[in-house]
Order: structure tokens, then C-alpha cells, then sequence
């Protein structure tokens, strides 16, 4: 089946920080123990709520990173500048902390390793999150399902999980915005950095104008919008 | 009770003021909205006033901008929780335009460009207590907090203060707007803490 | 700004126990079928707003209260649910 059908009330639920690991100089991933997590699917978002303690608290949703391994989950966050919730995940979270979590969420934006592919996937920034839990989906179930990658940052250094994608048997290609290489100018992605991947089904996740404009040079391209699936964040995360 | 996060204190200055209860200080100017922002026209924009009998008063953007403007400052109250004290702003009141509006109704709702509505009594809007503001810190007010005019209601929650305001309908029965047909509180007094319809 | 229905969906869920990223939702405005999680969410404000990605009509409108969960779905002339198969297990 093609997507998820989730008929589940869903609790806030006890979170301790197991460890946390930098991506780049304003990311990290945070892996969370959480007793009670039902699994997930790669695409899902959980929700992170935070409570001072007057009561206050603030809540924000994060893609996670990668498939559950029982009741432990893995979501990167990027430092979004004036952000509440995020400098606080980034610069100030240590392991054994607390937070509360919300979900799985969400079954449209989900990848399964029974699909056999082929699969196009394009990420804007931490559009990367969602879309490196299905690289590691695919990897975890063994499937053999084609996996191209189109990964958009402003350079090299600031591109998450560099390494583990440069080892993984997918067609990666990055673009990088603000940074020339041997193969291409620094600029913004355009209909020469899309593979042709006929048929695909496509996952596109990353701001909003990164969005708007794969998804336009796909459906330049001929890809059916049905097939071509979108995940907007806005400026608001925080 | 929810687990409290060591370390986290949200981005909020210490309430150094007296503020509503449950309110927190804010310095920057959150913009919240529930749909895109209008963009409108200088030359085609409108501000009506209509009473229970139909009547239409209507000024052009060039009328309103002719009428006698007044500069307050005054405390903004989210319900969402910030306040941000001291804003100050420019427009003209509301006692200006009504000056020659017959009406004996009681209620009214307000409109926006987009389609946002919001209800209050009428006295509410009278009395110095309200103006159709089009400057804030001495510059146009920018479309994304509501420009070209918004409603400036601060006595209320800062949802009463409609965005892209366009026209005011005078009504003899209540009529519930946006929020408060959604579990938000009719009349929205922030040193009363009316946030939610049961508050 | 907007969101995509998919970064919202958690407070659906709490508020009706399914997701509603998945649901069709047929825009009482304009007739147009989309999934949830392709309207235009705007969350920054007291509710969460979903608007049809085609004419920006209001969708659906969720407010959170400490006690209740508010919901307007006059936006929408039909809300079509996948659900698991009769007999299935009741998730995924």
C-alpha cells in the first residue's frame, strides 16, 4: 500500500534525551528514548513540546530522521535564528533530558519499503530530514527499490549526513547555491540538476519557494502531479 | 502536569511590567494570520461603515487619509500570550467616522479584506477606545501586520484588531466572528483573561 | 506564510483519532479534491487554518482549547478517509 493509515489517539509522551550528535555547525540529531512510541513510517513527523517551569511551554514539528528502533527515534534540527524551541534543541540539550513527543504524524508525505520504485527524492536545506529516513528505510529492509537523490544546500559544510550518503548505493547529487564546483556553478536548482527518473514517484521537501520551484520543473519535465509529493516548511518552525 | 524541560524558558523578557495574567513580555512584533495577505489597492480600497438599516457610509483611501489622524500609544495583548508594550500608532478614531452615522444598534461585526471577521459591541469601538490605524512606529503599516489599515482595538485581545480592515456592519443581534465561532471567548477582555468561550 | 497540511496534522489527530493527512478533502468553494496534506495550513495564529491549495478557500479550522478541541468543517463539501481494510489490524 501507498500510504499510511494511522486511527490512533495520539498522546503526549515522556521523552529522555538518549545522546545527541552534530550534523553541521547549526544541526543536530537528537535520539530520543520514548516508552510507549508505536513506530513509524519514513516520512512521519513527530511534535516536540517544551515546558519552563511556570508552565510555559511552546511546541513545534520535526521531521524524523530515521526508522524507529523500538522506542527509540532520531529527529535533526536546524537552529533557526530568533527561533524558541530550536536554539534551545540545538545549543542547549543534554543527554538525559526531558521533553514530551507527539505522534507518528502524518501518512501522505511516507515512503514504504514494500514500493518497489523507482523513487526521486529532493531536498531543500533540512528538507533532507524526512526524506534521509527513507534512505534509511529502504537500507534497514533491504530493498532494492532505485533511490535518486537531489540535495540542495548553500555549500558542502552545510549539508547533513554527508558521509552516510556518500557510502550509500544511491545516485546523490548535490547543489549547492552558493558554492562553485568542478561540475557546475554555485546556483539555485534547475531543470539540469534533475535526473530524468521517469516515473518516479517523487518526494520534494524544503522550504516553500524551493518547493514551488521543483515542483514546477517537474511538472515541466513531464512527471504527473500525482506522483510528485511536497513537503513545505514555512519560515515559521522556530 | 507536563514534564518540564531543564533549561528551557522560552524566548520571553522577565515580566517586568504589569502585565494581564498569563501573559508574557514580547519585544518583537509575531505576525499571525489565517490566510494570505491581501493585497490592496490603494486606489480601490474602501472603508465602510453600514447600519442596521443598510445605510452605507464610505470613505476612499484619499477621504480617509484627509480626515484628522491621532497618534496613540498603547499596550498590545495577544491572546496567544505575548504583549508588547508601548507600540505606537497613527490613525484616524473611530469616533471620527461614526460622528455621522445613525445607528441604535448595539453589536457590531468587522470585516477584512480575505475575509476575517470579528464581533464587538459597539461601545466598544466608541469613546476613544478604537481607531482604523494606518501608521505604526512612524511608518505605513506594513501589509504583513495589516496594512494598508487595520482595526486598533487594544483594550481587547489583539484578534479584535482586525487586519486589512475594509468595513464595520452595525447589527441589533450578535453575531459571532472568525475566532469567536470557535471556542474563543465573545468579547476578549485580557485583564479578565476572557481567552476561551467558557472563560 | 503557509505550511503544508502535513506539519499540522498533529492536533487533527488528537482532536478525531485518524490522520487526516491522507483524508480528500473536496473544497466547498471551488469543488477541488486534494489531499489534507497538500492545503495551505496557517498555524500562527489562535487556531490552525486549512486552506484549498487551489482557490485558498477556507478548508477546515481547528482551535485548541485546555479542555476542548473546536472544529469547523464547513469549507469542506466531503471529507473522504482512507481506513485499514475490514479485519485488518488497526494501524498501518
Amino acid at each position: 500500500m501507498t500510504e499510511t493509515v494511522v486511527r490512533r489517539r495520539t498522546p503526549w509522551l515522556a521523552a529522555t534525551v538518549h545522546s545527541v550528535r552534530s550534523e553541521t555547525a547549526v544541526a543536530r540529531t537528537i535520539v530520543l528514548d520514548v516508552p510507549g512510541w508505536p513506530g513509524h513510517v519514513a516520512g512521519q513527523h513527530a511534535d516536540v513540546k517544551l515546558t519552563a517551569p511556570d508552565g510555559y511551554s511552546a511546541q513545534r514539528s520535526y521531521s524524523l530522521a530515521a526508522p524507529a528502533d523500538g522506542e527509540r527515534i532520531e529527529l535533526t534540527v536546524q537552529l533557526v535564528e530568533d527561533g524558541e524551541v530550536s536554539p534551545y534543541l540545538v545549543d542547549e540539550l543534554l543527554p538525559t533530558d526531558q521533553l514530551e513527543v507527539r505522534g507518528p504524524i502524518g501518512g501522505w508525505f511516507t515512503w514504504h519499503a514494500t514500493e518497489p520504485g523507482p523513487v526521486l527524492l529532493v531536498a531543500g536545506g533540512s528538507g533532507i530530514v524526512p526524506l534521509m529516513a527513507m534512505v534509511r528505510e529502504r537500507a534497514r529492509a533491504g530493498s532494492t527499490a532505485p533511490f535518486a537523490l537531489v540535495y540542495s544546500t548553500r555549500g558542502p559544510a552545510d549539508a547533513f549526513y554527508a558521509d552516510e550518503l556518500a557510502a550509500a548505493d544511491i545516485a546523490t547529487t548535490m547543489v549547492y547555491t552558493r558554492t562553485a564546483t568542478d561540475t557546475r556553478p554555485a546556483g539555485r536548482i534547475t531543470a539540469a540538476d534533475l535526473p530524468d527518473a521517469a516515473g518516479a514517484r517523487v518526494y520534494v521537501c524544503g522550504p516553500t519557494g524551493f518547493v514551488e520551484t521543483v515542483s514546477d520543473l517537474l511538472l515541466a519535465h513531464g512527471h504527473d502531479a500525482a506522483n510528485i509529493r511536497t513537503e513545505r516548511f514555512g519560515p515559521s518552525g522556530g | 502536569m507536563s514534564i518540564v524541560s531543564r533549561g528551557f524558558h522560552g524566548r520571553r523578557e522577565p515580566a517586568a511590567a504589569d502585565l494581564p495574567p498569563g501573559q508574557y513580555l514580547t519585544r518583537d512584533f509575531p505576525v499571525l494570520q489565517a490566510g494570505p495577505t491581501p493585497r490592496v489597492d490603494l486606489d480601490t480600497w474602501q472603508f465602510t461603515i453600514s447600519n442596521e438599516a443598510g445605510a452605507k457610509y464610505t470613505w476612499s483611501w484619499r477621504e480617509l487619509l484627509a480626515l484628522p489622524s491621532e497618534k496613540t500609544t498603547t499596550d498590545i495583548h495577544c491572546v496567544t500570550r505575548w504583549s508588547k508594550l508601548g507600540t505606537t500608532w497613527q490613525g484616524v478614531s473611530l469616533d471620527t467616522l461614526f460622528a455621522d452615522v445613525e445607528t441604535a444598534a448595539d453589536h457590531a461585526l468587522v470585516h477584512s479584506y480575505g475575509g476575517y471577521t470579528t464581533n464587538l459591541p459597539l461601545e466598544d469601538l466608541l469613546d476613544g477606545k478604537a481607531w482604523i490605524a494606518y501608521r505604526f512606529e512612524g511608518e505605513d503599516l506594513t501589509p504583513d501586520h495589516g496594512g494598508p489599515a487595520r482595526l486598533l482595538v487594544p483594550h481587547l485581545y489583539f484578534w479584535k484588531s482586525a487586519k486589512w480592515v475594509t468595513r464595520i456592519d452595525l447589527l441589533n443581534d450578535d453575531e459571532p466572528g472568525f475566532w469567536e465561532q470557535l471556542g474563543y471567548h465573545n468579547y476578549g477582555d485580557p485583564w479578565r483573561e476572557q481567552r476561551y468561550t467558557d472563560d | 506564510m503557509f505550511i503544508d497540511g502535513n506539519g499540522a496534522a498533529g492536533v487533527f489527530a488528537e482532536a478525531l483519532g485518524v490522520d487526516i493527512t491522507t483524508a480528500v478533502i473536496t473544497c466547498a468553494g471551488c469543488g477541488a479534491g486534494g489531499r489534507f496534506a497538500e492545503s495551505h495550513v496557517y498555524d500562527h495564529g489562535p487556531g490552525v487554518v486549512a486552506r484549498c491549495a487551489t482557490c485558498e478557500s477556507v478548508l477546515a479550522r481547528i482551535v485548541r482549547t485546555p479542555t476542548d478541541a473546536w472544529l469547523d468543517l464547513r469549507g469542506a463539501r466531503s471529507v473522504r478517509i482512507p481506513l485499514p481494510a475490514e479485519g485488518a489490524d488497526a494501524s498501518s
